[in-house]
């Protein structure tokens, strides 16, 4: 197996990610790519304790997410890939090219963003960056948990 | 020693429907403070915290020992600049333990919150 999702989820890993995706994947790591938490053993701690032990947590950055990519696809397990916020997921597919998918889980209310889907709050800058994703061939779609639809860009941009 | 206040926060209405529980079993009111993460990213929960913080010293009760309850909740206790603790698997006994004993330090309550709540915990023969 390999990654089976690749999430963008301001919450990073939490109990949507870890139980409702990662039961019904039969998860074994999850790669948490994020500039601020690679820099963080504290922050690292904090989420490693949401994670049954038998779940492998794997912490990087951006750039380092370029040089390990291919290790983690080669991984026989199933692994799932989060980052916090669309900036992150725009430089993470320009690092790494073999992102073909983003499925947005959880993008929350901030001032300037406003409400496109219940769990998916965006500026309109925010959008555009996934639009533009979108043209360049990457998948995108909005699904907080895997019983729910998986609603396409063009309904939530 | 000024009296604590107890902060629940959970996912969805849990937090609400156990400081409800507690007050109708007390009839104390105000001890605790529900917060929920319903529609909240982190930044935004971290602000309902700190509403239901307030300036005083508090114990937060979290729901899981992980999640996004749990990483709010250790983030605000380590950055709030007050007196504060934090105790994962919040549950109906160690609350009303709790309201009863607020006038010691955060640290002591939660220490006192566990071993009620744990002993709660039993398999019935």
């Amino acid at each position: 197996m390999t990654l089976a999702l690749y999430r963008i989820d301001d919450r990073l890993i939490h109990g949507q990610v870890v139980v409702g995706w990662g039961q019904p994947l039969h998860v074994s790591f999850i790669v948490l790519v994020d500039n601020e938490v690679s820099n963080s053993d504290w922050e690292q701690d904090l989420y490693r304790m949401g994670v049954p032990p038998q779940i492998e947590v794997i912490f990087s950055s951006v750039e380092q997410a370029a040089e390990r990519f291919a290790t983690w696809q080669a991984d026989p397990r199933v692994g799932i890939l989060l980052v916090g916020d669309v900036d992150t997921a725009v430089a993470l597919a320009s690092h790494v090219p073999q992102v073909r998918r983003f499925n947005v889980g959880g993008v929350h209310h901030r001032s300037g963003r406003t409400e496109r889907l219940r769990f998916v709050y965006l500026t309109d800058d925010e959008a555009a960056k996934l639009r533009a994703l979108a043209a360049r061939g990457v998948e995108v779609t909005a699904q907080d948990v895997p019983t729910a639809r998986a609603v396409p860009i063009g309904e939530f941009t | 020693m000024s009296e604590l206040r107890g902060v629940i926060v959970s996912h969805a209405a849990v937090a609400q429907a156990l400081a409800a529980a507690v007050t109708a079993i007390t009839g104390i009111e105000g001890a605790l403070t529900p917060v929920s993460n319903e529609g909240c990213g982190t930044e935004a929960l971290g602000l309902r915290l700190r509403d239901a913080v307030g300036t005083g010293p508090a114990v937060l009760f979290v729901d899981l020992p992980g999640g996004s309850c749990f990483t709010s909740s250790a983030r605000y206790a380590k950055q709030g600049g007050t007196d504060i603790a934090v105790v994962t698997g919040v549950n109906l006994a160690m609350l009303l333990d709790f309201v009863f004993h607020r006038d010691i330090s955060p640290a002591e309550a939660a220490r006192r919150a566990v071993d009620a709540g744990a002993k709660a915990i039993r398999v019935t023969p």
